[in-house]
């Protein structure tokens, strides 16, 4: 549409005898641009930042329920600081007393190590990057004496470590697995896109599909494979009822499902590594390892890191499978902070339930951004070179 | 006049076909829907939604029963009544978490309904469900639709052959377990199990670790209560008692299925179904659920004791264990005290206080008609409704027993083990106070899980209870909670 000033071409020229209907219209013209965004952002102020600003209500408040509805007493940080010093520390962190002297030396060697990174950093970072730098060694050696009193000292762990276990573990076995299968599959072998086919189907299923699908597989009572515990004596042994075992079959669950999401991302970037290279190197000698070390993943690379930060950002949410196979159990042994929220959520407890995932979130962002600044974009700015 | 005798007949006689006892008249709720909640089904939901279909042919109401997981039904339900949301005029759930939602002013009054129902017999509701389950405050707030006690049941047959007696005592429970366990109890060359007990994390274990700690803490009846000084709320869960108690719950474990701490109510009713468990500890369902098709095995041969007790008891001035005495325990039968625990309460109907009026009216009138002896007494004799007896009627007389199903010796035992319980003076009662949900289901089942699980000591779990508990209490407010804590034992002796 055609409006006067276009016509005239002079701006907010209204041409005599033109009605106040037509200036309306040349108005509507020049801010229809913003109309247009209007319902988009004001649909993401909405569903997106509203939630997350009025969890933060919840999160510094006791929530009562009456009969006029909700009614919220502000209790600034104290449903956070119960997590690290109150009733429920021993849920949030673990049991922290009696930390053993194995446990004061690998704490304290990180706390070392991790200083000594943070000072040589001050002569070749900016302050932003300090301020970064210093939240990541904060959070480096908290975790480090956490572990320290709780793994090393033989206290048992909290809801953070574990999730802690579920990222670092079940990552580490995705990535080695997924990366394998995917270079398996980029071989030049019969039946590659049958295998292709059902390496990924795992990834289309519902996690509470697969918790309930492992919980009945790895039943050694009544499960596919009790004649097979029966075999090797576990048959009076129950994973579930140990701390560690259920906490190995729920990586198990887990990896099952997303050592797809790895297969298939790096089954693509291996698929781009030019052929020629690869040829290349063949041509002068070198060994399949060689060829794998030297030429592959280098130019893999840039994409593993990504995706092993993708996979982290959705490990750090796990919930469906520890709730479904374990119902968090042993104890306390595989519930991880979202299962820990869900909890408190569910138990009416909206304050504390908020402020778990408040920390859940401050985790998640600390973890992954030092991941990020420290691997992903040194691999990116190698990759550039 | 011949004529208006057939025409009688013939209403009467519809009326006796439908099943329909309650005081609504036919088509009276057309348009009407009753949105009910509760746990998930055929355990509870099954019969509203079965006995729902039967009250619409007759009045017109359409009763819909939705379902949550056990653990989630009163947190859905204090959510909606208390947001406004309001999209649920009925919820069943456990006769102590109502105190909660009446305080909040969230419950419909039921005694101006109950003063104009002919058909609900009231009277015929045993005491205890009658003034502790249903009432509130004194004001009649639930109906029940059921009658929960946690009682001990054992193989006969597998006790007779070993040579041993039933249980008196927890000690002797743990001791016959140890001696049964191993043994082949249905005949199919596997090893099954001494005791088997639900204790699966937030399912149903701190039910049954209250069954074994009541005896060891209650002495005095039923207002002494057993889990706080009622003077001022203090927790009297730090002492000898308790800890006597976890030891001897995780001991039973030693002689269980080895996945009995990720195994919950279901699965461990599978498991006596099937004939594996000398010893089980659970609500009333076994009785009934014995003579099912799928419980061959058991048919008959799983007797009801009222209650286990103990041999010590708690010193409340010291926290450690005596030698029981006429003194510190005048309802000890033979120098063994028992306090059988009303784990749960029962599942009761308690109708929304905003729904709408006629709605109200409708969905009281469902509520009553489940409760009415006509329905109910069919009811508690069906294992798979979930339903256990209530009402007088259902315990004084084994004829309905019998045909359902049950051998006159069973149902003697059976009727007689609730008996037995009910009346006892030193009935333990569950929470019945604003945070019930929390003291019990939330901290005391997270402590006792994570000690079962090993990761912590009993004295840690027991420190950890303690300090949680206080906190609720402090939560909801000290002289509250002691008004409340008054009131609910109060009116249960």
């Amino acid at each position: 549409m055609s409006t006067a000033s276009e016509i005239d071409g002079r701006p907010g020229y209204v041409p005599a005898g033109s009605s106040q209907s037509e200036s309306w219209g040349e108005w509507i013209d020049r801010h229809s641009r913003t109309y247009f965004i209007a319902p988009a952002v004001v649909l993401i102020l909405l569903f997106a930042i509203f939630p997350t600003f009025y969890s933060i209500v919840f999160a510094l408040s006791r929530v009562k329920f009456t009969p006029s509805g909700l009614t919220f007493r502000f209790v600034w940080f104290q449903n956070f600081v119960k997590q690290f010093t109150g009733t429920e520390q021993a849920h949030f962190l673990g049991k922290l007393t009696g930390m053993s002297a194995a446990g004061w030396v690998f704490g304290l060697a990180v706390a070392a190590v991790t200083l000594w990174w943070l000072i040589r950093s001050i002569r070749k970072t900016t302050w932003v990057g300090m301020i970064g730098r210093t939240i990541s060694a904060a959070a480096a050696i908290g975790i480090a004496l956490l572990l320290g009193a709780t793994l090393l000292s033989l206290n048992p762990w909290g809801t953070m470590l574990t999730t802690l276990f579920y990222v670092v573990v079940g990552c580490i076995i995705q990535f080695i697995i997924g990366t394998g299968l995917a270079f398996l599959c980029s071989q030049p072998i019969t039946g590659k896109s049958f295998f292709r086919v059902i390496f990924f189907i795992p990834l289309m299923i519902t996690p509470l599909g697969v918790g309930y699908a492992f919980k009945m597989i790895f039943d050694i009572t009544k499960g596919p494979f009790q004649p097979f515990w029966e075999f090797i004596g576990l048959r009076d042994w129950a994973w579930s009822a140990d701390v560690w075992a259920a906490r190995w079959f729920v990586v198990l669950g887990d990896s099952w499902q997303w050592i797809p999401f790895i297969f298939i991302c790096m089954l693509a970037a291996l698929e781009n590594v030019p052929k020629d290279h690869v040829e290349a190197a063949q041509v002068d000698g070198a060994s399949s390892i060689q060829i794998f070390r030297e030429i592959i993943w280098p130019q893999i690379v840039p994409v593993a890191v990504t995706v092993i930060l993708i996979r982290m950002i959705e490990a750090f949410k796990i919930v469906d499978l520890p709730n479904i196979m374990t119902g968090g159990g042993p104890g306390i042994a595989t519930e991880s902070m979202s299962l820990h929220s869900f909890y408190l959520w569910r138990a009416n407890d909206y304050g504390q339930s908020a402020a778990v995932a408040y920390l859940l979130l401050i985790l998640t962002v600390v973890v992954c951004a030092s991941f990020f600044n420290y691997v992903v974009y040194n691999q990116f700015r190698k990759a550039r070179a | 006049m011949s004529y208006l005798k057939t025409l009688t007949c013939a209403l009467l006689a519809g009326m006796a076909l439908g099943g329909f006892a309650a005081s609504a008249g036919a088509g009276e709720y057309d348009g009407v829907t009753i949105n009910i909640l509760t746990r998930p089904g055929p355990v509870i939901a099954g019969r509203l939604a079965e006995r729902g279909k039967e009250f619409e042919a007759a009045t017109g109401a359409k009763v819909v029963v939705s379902e949550v997981p056990f653990a989630e039904i009163f947190q859905k339900i204090q959510t909606d009544w208390t947001t406004g949301t309001n999209s649920i005029d009925m919820g069943v759930f456990a006769a102590g978490w109502g105190v909660e939602l009446a305080a909040a002013g969230l419950l419909e009054d039921l005694d101006p309904y109950v003063a104009k129902d002919a058909k609900l017999d009231i009277n015929d509701i045993a005491p205890y469900f009658r003034e502790f389950g249903q009432k509130i405050g004194g004001k009649t707030m639930m109906l029940m639709v059921d009658g929960d006690f946690q009682m001990v049941y054992y193989r006969t047959d597998v006790l007779k052959d070993a040579g041993l007696e039933p249980p008196k005592t927890w000690e002797e429970y743990v001791d016959v377990a140890s001696k049964l366990n191993g043994k082949d109890m249905n005949g199919d060359g596997v090893a099954d199990y001494g005791s088997c007990a639900f204790k699966k994390r937030n399912a149903q274990s701190y039910f049954a670790i209250q069954t074994v700690a009541a005896p060891f803490v209650q002495t005095k009846g039923t207002s002494q209560g057993f889990h706080f000084d009622n003077a001022t709320m203090k927790p009297i869960v730090n002492n000898e008692a308790w800890k006597k108690a976890f030891e001897l719950y995780k001991e039973t474990g030693k002689y269980g299925p080895p996945e009995e701490l990720n195994m919950d109510i279901g699965d461990i009713r599978a498991l006596f179904k099937a004939g594996r468990c000398a010893l089980v500890i659970d609500w009333g369902d076994p009785g009934p659920l014995q003579i099912e098709p799928d419980a061959a095995a058991i048919n008959g041969k799983l007797y009801a004791l009222a209650a286990v007790g103990t041999k010590e008891v708690l010193d409340r001035d010291t926290g450690k264990l005596v030698p029981v005495t006429k003194e510190n325990a005048p309802y000890a039968i033979d120098g063994i005290n028992y306090a059988p625990f009303a784990a749960f309460g029962g599942w009761a109907g308690a109708i929304n206080a905003k729904a709408d009026p006629k709605k109200k009216q409708a969905a009281y009138d469902f509520l009553s008609y489940m409760n009415q002896a006509a329905q109910s007494n069919v009811d508690v004799t069906l294992g798979w409704t979930g339903y256990n007896p209530y009402r007088l009627s259902q315990l004084s007389n084994i004829e309905p027993w019998v045909k359902a199903g049950f051998s006159k010796e069973l149902a003697e035992n059976y009727l007689g083990a609730i008996n037995g319980a009910l009346n006892n003076p030193n009935m333990a009662s569950d929470f019945k106070i604003p945070g019930a949900q929390s003291y019990s289901g939330v901290v005391l089942d997270r402590e006792l899980a994570r000690y079962l699980a090993g990761e912590i000591t009993v004295d840690e779990a027991l420190a950890n209870i303690e300090a949680g508990w206080e906190e609720i209490t402090e939560d909801f407010g000290r002289d509250n909670q002691i008004k409340a804590q008054g009131l609910a034992l109060g009116t249960g002796n």
